[in-house]
């Protein structure tokens, strides 16, 4: 009875992925305990909800995903407008919409909602891909973007494109197309400087030199460069990074755990957590290179490729070669709504997983 | 597009997704080589930045050397206090601040003046008091308030003290705030690591001079900081080393009886051991208490010392320049004996003025003073004689002979800023004249030069410089404050060695000449009066600077504005034979040398000789000493 009950609860769960996102779990808990360490009960009830999250998701066939892609993607955009309409201001920014009871994040929907949006869209369209279908998908995706960019919230808006770009470009956007939008972009790169804020501009700026404004805006990513630098080779130790526990570290149990981890474990520990994130991402790529449909197919590589968005970026800004966007580390930085969505995403491949074989038999 | 099967279009797809694996693989790539670049080739910088992060070196200001006088009596020392001390960055609105401090604490507005004369001279991340010197009770207030008042502080601090207040200010000096000036002075000696704790530095007198000694070596304490700067713990502790004292040869006592001496007129004495050059007091007033100035002066305080007609804060010891008057005719006497232009015994007859060229020089005692040698002529300070004189020896000779006296330069004492007067010559005239007309040297005007008048302008320091010299048969010293200075740390102490600057090529007998002159003025002549009934053997010589040229008329003091009064001089050294003091006496406005600068000496050389004052002060009789000089 009690077997049979494990067995369910078990069955549409995918081992190795389970296991690198627990091991990324560890790691979440190690660094949160240093840093933050009033945090770690916190943390814990986040991380049984999104594992609940995960299971349900898990058991749901990728048809009905399908089912739920459109509501979705019109639902986010809804709540966007929303946002944009009624939203409150934190921070300078637009991005939080009261709903009296709790306040919620509409832009985190859109990072699921978006690929789901466009794989649902190829799907339909799998007969016969024309330049035009790829011309829509474009327009889908930039909608929800563009909202997302003038709350504003850089970060965000960077996950959301790269998540659907990552659709588009698996269904196989042609590479003429590719390079030409990178040409354009990079022609358009001084009108899109124009129309940003002038705290991104200075994040962008800082990033090339942070030294110049050493107490400003430069503070963060000269004092996580520090952290990372000073770490060496075997790392301070638990609990023992002075970066860390001097407070030097701006957001050091979120955006910026990277910096306390790597501080504390060196080089060695970078290297384990870059492995877990190779290995998560590599069981995603297999998983979507083996899934039965083209919409699976689509939405299982996107959303892996959208965990290597998160890790790269997030790594990158820590240790200085990316500007500073508010983007956390997946499974690591301290928070339940990013782990929420992450851990949705890992139930999507498993049920994606699960389901490989059922509609070619 | 053309249609694709589906093993085509699976194809497809996993190209795709190979290249998106190859671009994940080489953003990683990128990732680790950025970390092995932080984390091994960089990591000694990096691990060196976070160490700078972590400890904070907080320096520990060393307390300032004291100032002890010959006796060892201290004449500036430090005192621990609190302050409360605001930091104007850390608080919104300072105003607001100072007026809620008021309500529990006595703030007054002169307290509130100072601070914002504090607050224009500052750097504003530094902590400025807005009191100074709390009781007990006052601490106690402000500690139950403090969450009220962010950025408000109490702190201990040393404080600099001047227990003999006014008497000697001008020679110690006083201490203040540093300011942009002093700030250069530590940068030219590459000091500014040693002053990082220091907010105080030496002003004037000898706190400025021997500002690099006073201050001592700065002590710190690494501690380890948070990011807001706050002290988690201290890890080391370098003790701070105390400066140097300062052994003065002054003796504080007879520095006091010296400016009491002078009573409430404006003036300067400066005595001096003539076989060292030590100074044994150094005397200007009016003066002002030093203390005002410790914890920044308020701006009522200031105003008032700058303004006053007295001048309190210029030293007119080393930066008055005053015509010597007949203090001059000694030094002119032996001039005339070095230079072979006069015996003692050779007489010249005084009718009551001399004629030279058809203008006629006046000589005080109508009538004159009939035939006159030598030491008639010091004792009785005949004019005549000197005017004489002075057309005998010509502008040139005087000049040389007197600058080798030390008259008319620096002389080197260890204060800075010293004035180097007037030593009238040919080639002075010509520097200091632009039209050619004037800055031909007549010979008429040499005449007045013979009884220190005319151009002839020097400071009290270089008379009794050249005092002593002479009391001391030539051999002459740099005057000098400070006897030694003691390593604090070691009890080493570094003398300060008197060497002879030079020694005149004068004979002895030449000297005793002038001596027993001079010891005939306080005997029988001009200074005989102030010197009744001393108990030792004394040499002086008075003298009366004119202010303000009477064109041919009488002089009255009476009938002249104060300030156009003369200046009354006085020279003296004791004992005689074997003198252990040498000074001058120079009274601001006084009138006759005899009346106003002669009893001051008295009182100084009885003190100093004999342990105690004249009885009574010798009363001038005007009449006598009028006639006389």
């Amino acid at each position: 009875m009690i077997r049979n009950l494990w067995l369910r609860l078990i069955t549409p769960i995918d081992g190795p992925l389970l296991a690198f996102s627990a091991l990324l779990l560890l790691i979440a808990l190690i660094a949160v305990g240093s840093a933050s360490p009033e945090r770690i009960t916190a943390q814990l009830v986040n991380i049984a909800v999104a594992l609940t999250v995960m299971r349900i998701v898990a058991q749901m066939p990728p048809q009905r995903l399908m089912h739920l892609a459109l509501p979705a993607y019109v639902f986010g955009i809804l709540l966007l407008i929303a946002v944009a309409l009624f939203g409150d201001v934190s921070k300078g920014a637009r991005r939080w919409l009261n709903l009296g009871f709790m306040r919620i994040q509409p832009s985190e929907v859109m990072k699921i909602a978006m690929p789901l949006m466009l794989a649902w869209y190829f799907q339909r369209h799998e007969a016969g891909l024309r330049l035009r279908d790829y011309v829509v998908a474009l327009l889908l995706l930039l909608l929800p973007v563009a909202l997302i960019a003038r709350q504003p919230d850089l970060g965000t808006s960077i996950l959301v494109f790269s998540a659907g770009f990552f659709v588009i470009f698996l269904a196989g956007l042609p590479w003429k197309i590719i390079i030409g939008l990178g040409v354009a972009g990079a022609a358009a790169a001084p009108f899109a400087w124009s129309l940003l804020h002038d705290y991104q501009r200075h994040r962008i700026l800082t990033l090339f030199d942070p030294e110049k404004d050493p107490l400003g805006k430069g503070f963060h990513i000269i004092q996580s460069t520090i952290a990372i630098g000073s770490g060496g080779i075997l790392g301070k130790g638990w609990g023992h990074g002075t970066q860390a526990q001097l407070e030097f570290i701006p957001e050091r149990h979120t955006d910026f755990i990277f910096a306390v981890f790597s501080e504390e474990f060196g080089l060695l520990g970078n290297l384990v957590l870059l492995l877990l994130y190779a290995l998560l991402i590599g069981r995603g790529l297999m998983i979507a290179a083996n899934a039965a449909t083209l919409f699976s197919r689509l939405l299982a590589g996107a959303i892996t490729l959208i965990f290597f968005t998160y890790a790269f970026v997030n790594m990158g800004m820590v240790s200085g070669i990316l500007p500073v966007v508010g983007v956390p580390l997946p499974f690591v930085s301290y928070g339940g709504t990013a782990l929420v969505t992450l851990f949705l995403g890992i139930g999507i491949l498993m049920s994606i997983h699960k389901n490989r074989m059922l509609v070619q038999k | 597009m053309e249609f694709k099967n589906p093993q085509e279009e699976l194809e497809l797809f996993r190209s795709r997704l190979a290249f998106a694996g190859g671009f994940v693989l080489f953003c990683f790539t990128l990732l680790f080589a950025r970390f092995v670049w932080l984390q091994v080739i960089q990591h000694d910088y990096y691990q060196t930045r976070a160490e700078e992060n972590r400890i904070s070196l907080v320096p520990m200001a060393p307390n300032r050397g004291l100032i002890v006088d010959s006796k060892g009596v201290v004449l500036a020392r430090n005192y621990s206090a609190y302050t409360l001390e605001i930091t104007p960055s850390k608080v919104k609105n300072l105003e607001e601040t100072i007026d809620e401090l008021a309500k529990i604490l006595d703030v007054q507005s002169k307290d509130r003046k100072r601070f914002h004369k504090l607050l224009v001279e500052s750097k504003n991340f530094e902590s400025l008091p807005i009191r100074t010197r709390l009781t007990d009770e006052e601490v106690a207030t402000f500690i139950a308030h403090r969450y009220r008042f962010p950025g408000v502080d109490i702190k201990a601090r040393l404080f600099r003290q001047y227990p003999f207040g006014a008497h000697a200010s001008h020679l110690l000096g006083y201490i203040g705030r540093v300011n942009d000036r002093d700030l250069e002075k530590i940068e030219e000696r590459e000091a500014e690591d040693n002053y990082r704790g220091t907010d105080h530095f030496g002003k004037t007198g000898l706190e400025q001079r021997y500002e690099f000694e006073l201050h001592g070596v700065s002590g710190f304490e690494q501690v380890e900081v948070d990011s807001g700067g706050r002290a988690v713990r201290t890890l080391a502790r370098t003790a701070p080393v105390a400066g140097n004292n300062l052994t003065l040869t002054v003796d504080a006592k007879l520095q006091e009886i010296a400016e009491n001496a002078f009573g409430d007129r404006k003036g300067a004495l400066v005595a001096i051991e003539p076989s060292t050059g030590g100074i044994l007091a150094l005397v200007a007033v009016p003066n002002y208490d030093p203390n005002l100035f410790v914890d920044g002066i308020d701006s009522q305080n200031w105003d008032m010392l700058n303004t006053s007609p007295d001048k309190p804060m210029v030293n007119r010891a080393l930066n008055g320049a005053y015509p010597p008057g007949s203090t001059f005719k000694p030094f002119m006497a032996l001039g005339a004996l070095t230079l072979g232009k006069r015996r003692p015994e050779q007489t010249i007859s005084d009718p009551g003025f001399y004629n030279f060229g058809g203008h006629i020089f006046r000589d005080d005692k109508k009538g004159g003073h009939g035939s006159v040698d030598m030491y008639k002529s010091i004792v009785h300070s005949c004019d005549t004689y000197y005017y004489m004189l002075a057309n005998d020896m010509g502008i040139d000779n005087i000049s040389s002979f007197m600058g080798s006296l030390g008259l008319g330069q620096r002389t080197g004492v260890d204060i800075d800023g010293e004035s180097e007067g007037v030593l009238p010559s040919q080639a002075w005239k010509k520097k200091r004249f632009r039209k050619p007309e004037q800055q031909k040297w007549y010979a008429g005007e040499t005449i007045s030069i013979g009884i220190g008048q005319g151009y002839n302008a020097y400071t009290p320091i270089q008379l009794a410089q050249a005092t002593a010299t002479l009391a001391n048969n030539g051999v002459m010293f740099r005057p000098h404050l400070v006897k030694h200075i003691t390593d604090t740390r070691t009890g080493k102490q570094t003398l300060v060695e008197p060497q002879p600057i030079r020694t005149l090529p004068w004979k002895q007998e030449h000297i005793d000449v002038i001596k027993n002159a001079m010891v005939g003025v306080n005997k029988e002549g001009t200074g005989a009066r102030a010197f009744a009934g001393a108990e030792y053997v004394s040499a002086g010589k008075t003298g009366t600077a004119q202010v303000y040229s009477l064109k041919g008329a009488e002089y009255k003091a009476g009938a002249v504005k104060k300030e156009l009064r003369d200046h009354a001089l006085f020279i003296a050294f004791a004992p005689a034979d074997k003198p252990t003091i040498a000074l001058a006496v120079l009274v601001e406005n006084g009138g006759f040398g005899a009346q106003a600068a002669a009893p001051i000496a008295r009182q100084v050389l009885d003190y100093y000789l004999l342990g105690k004052l004249p009885k009574a002060p010798a009363p001038a009789d005007e009449e006598a000493v009028e006639a006389d000089e």
